[in-house]
């Protein structure tokens, strides 16, 4: 198929081929995780109309860490997840995934190629599909067309799938629509949904939001028994949540990174104490 | 179970196939029978009013087809589809008006209206049209073509909504009007009519019409069944995905403009397909297939029928096609008010359509 021609609008990237960015993704090689780093944020600034989201962010983040970074609202941390995944262009900066792979220069389906898996604020996942249906289409697969015309789900992707659902205590819900699901519950699906893409990086925006303690709980032991296999960035509010899975923890405040360390000694950093509590 | 009994279970359930058969057997084998078997005159004789009626109404319904499965599914609303319609309509009109041949009014071996405008020859558009195989082609590519392109550049663009909506809208106008200009090489506002042949044989004899018939029956199930197989794949699912979260499809590292663009594509060539089977049905294809309202009424179709249903479509097309060729005749200046009355009784008060209103109604009672 032809390259396309011209028309570029402010958020499109240099070139999509329509064929296939699944090609492209493997054409951006794999990642190279040699220096331990599977994250690599420098520099990054992005304002809307003259707001500044994010203000010189830098932050890099180690293959298997499991980073949480907290901040009050409004401190750039889902604008900082919509630049990685590709949603947002920011102003100046670099993101690399590894040591050579530049996010900036991917769409959104080929940073979920790379490796990259997110999970929304707001809990997103097909309302209409059943809960099975979910993890169908966001397992790791061929995810071009021509292939997705014929696709049959084998017996170990069957396996896999129930294997999320297990884990994801769904097993009872597997046909159920979606959309019927309790909040806490659509957050787990999610949270299946990118466990079925198999990622090298999470990134988990606000994760127990709405969540029942108990069903936070079990977030936590998920996110722990994870975290080594695979890198979490996780976003939240919840601080006895943080406290329960955090071994490094950043604080964000208006758009950059205002202190970064162990969870005891963020907490009692005099500027953390001033943002959180001295408003 | 083999591949294929799987296939057959996927598509639909027994009940399914079975009122599926009950109208193939309707269309292939009553109406040729009382069409042509049984006298004029016997109360059982089915008149050539009716086989071009229901003839038309199921090209409508093909049309309807394809509108659902790009709104219904994909959650592209277009409101320009009468133009790739019309655009196949116009590539076999091409044909047809070839077949003439000297039969014309001026006996010259081109159409009338050109010897009217004084042509001395083709314009390049009709290269090879006498062919039927090229036409045949170009019934499939043009509507593709088009819809392929704009599609590309809009898809790739993320217009959505109603703003795409409203380009769909502008597209079919102003073919409409590139189409009444006489210059465009289409016979302008009469458009192609007078037709006389299909493949040599006279077109209005009853065994064309029933064979145009036949061939238009025997489209519609096909498109009714290849349209359950793509919703009912992997790809038809990441369709509905992609109209109720297209962020989420992206990050699940899908590429929903080659998604939008498959099935719009596919949408627009069956529209094409259905232009074509209509034109020699029903004896003219002009410009005005192309305007603007044509392509709202057949939003309208779905939204009656219930949308994201594919049979839904069909029975949309069928109830308010009958109920125009029923108004248009009785009270012909009522039409377009009843039309809109139609259509917003159901978004009222029907929000899933008639096939909605019957699985409504069967929840009720079970
Ligand atoms: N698309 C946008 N347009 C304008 N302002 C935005 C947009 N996205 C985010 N912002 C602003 O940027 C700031 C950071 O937002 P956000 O990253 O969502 O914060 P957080 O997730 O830390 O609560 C907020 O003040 C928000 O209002
Ligand atoms: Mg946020």
């Amino acid at each position: 198929m032809e390259k396309p021609l011209g028309v570029e609008t402010a958020s499109e990237r240099p070139s999509i081929d329509p064929a296939v960015d699944f090609a492209r993704a493997i054409e951006h090689g794999k990642p190279d995780f040699a220096h331990g780093v599977i994250l690599y944020l420098d520099d990054i600034s992005v304002s809307f109309d003259g707001f500044q989201a994010l203000n010189k962010l830098s932050l890099a983040i180690d293959v298997g860490e499991l980073r949480c970074i907290i901040g009050p609202n409004g401190a750039g941390k889902t604008t900082m997840m919509d630049v990685i995944t590709g949603k947002t262009r920011p102003d100046s900066g670099t993101v690399f995934f590894g040591q050579n792979i530049d996010l900036l220069k991917m769409t959104e389906p080929e940073v979920a190629h790379a490796g990259v898996g997110r999970k929304f604020q707001k809990p997103t996942i097909f309302e209409q599909h059943t809960v099975f249906e979910n993890l169908e289409l966001s397992m790791k697969a061929d995810k071009r067309v021509r292939n997705t015309l014929f696709a049959k789900l084998n017996s170990e992707q069957r396996d896999r799938i129930a294997e999320t659902l297990r884990q994801i205590r769904l097993e009872d819900a597997a046909s159920r629509i979606a959309g019927l699901l309790s909040h806490g519950q659509k957050q787990w699906l999610e949270i299946g949904m990118l466990l079925m893409q198999e990622p090298k990086l999470l990134l988990l925006d606000e994760p127990v939001a709405g969540m029942s303690d108990d069903e936070t709980e079990r977030t936590a032991e998920l996110f722990l028994a994870l975290a080594g296999k695979r890198s979490l960035v996780v976003v939240e509010h919840d601080m006895a949540f943080v406290a329960k899975i955090a071994r490094t923890v950043t604080v964000l405040h208006e758009g950059s990174v205002l202190a970064e360390g162990p969870m005891e000694r963020v907490q009692n950093d005099p500027r953390v104490i001033e943002v959180y509590l001295g408003r | 179970m083999g591949p294929v009994s799987l296939l057959i279970a996927r598509l639909y359930g027994p009940r399914g196939w079975m009122t599926l058969a009950a109208f193939a057997l309707a269309l292939f084998v009553v109406f040729p029978l009382c069409n042509l078997a049984i006298p004029e005159g016997n109360p059982l004789h089915l008149s050539a009013y009716w086989v071009s009626l229901v003839g038309k109404i199921m090209c409508y319904a093909i049309v309807a087809l394809a509108m659902d499965l790009a709104w219904g599914y994909a959650g592209i609303l277009s409101l320009g589809h009468g133009l790739f319609f019309a655009l196949g309509g116009y590539a076999f009109g091409m044909y047809l008006m070839r077949q003439i041949g000297s039969d014309g009014q001026y006996k010259a071996n081109m159409p009338d209206f050109m010897v009217f405008l004084d042509w001395k020859e083709f314009p390049w558009a009709w290269w090879n049209s006498d062919q039927f195989w090229w036409c045949a082609l170009l019934v499939v590519l043009v509507p593709g073509l088009l819809a392929f392109v704009f599609g590309f550049f809009a898809f790739r663009s993320r217009i959505k909504g109603v703003y795409f909506s409203i380009i769909t809208q502008a597209l079919t106008y102003a073919a409409m009007l590139l189409f009444f200009r006489n210059a465009t090489g289409f016979g302008g506002n009469n458009g192609f009519t007078d037709f006389k042949r299909i493949l040599d044989i006279p077109v209005a004899i009853p065994s064309t019409r029933m064979a145009l018939f036949a061939i238009t029956a025997a489209t519609l199930i096909g498109s009714l069944l290849l349209g359950r197989y793509i919703v009912t794949s992997k790809f038809g699912r990441i369709l509905a995905a992609i109209r109720d979260a297209e962020s989420r499809v992206m990050f699940c590292g899908y590429n929903p403009v080659h998604y939008k663009l498959a099935i719009w594509t596919f949408s627009a060539v069956l529209c094409g397909i259905a232009g074509a089977l209509y034109v020699p049905q029903v004896g003219i294809i002009n410009p005005s297939e192309m305007s603007p309202a044509n392509s709202i009424e057949i939003a309208i179709w779905v939204a009656v029928g219930g949308r994201g249903t594919l049979v839904g479509a069909i029975v949309g097309a069928g109830l308010v096609n009958g109920a125009k060729s029923y108004f248009t005749q009785a009270f012909p200046e009522y039409w377009l008010y009843v039309l809109g009355l139609i259509f917003i009784l159901v978004t009222l008060f029907m929000p899933k359509g008639v096939v909605g209103l019957w699985s409504q109604w069967k929840n009720r009672s079970a």
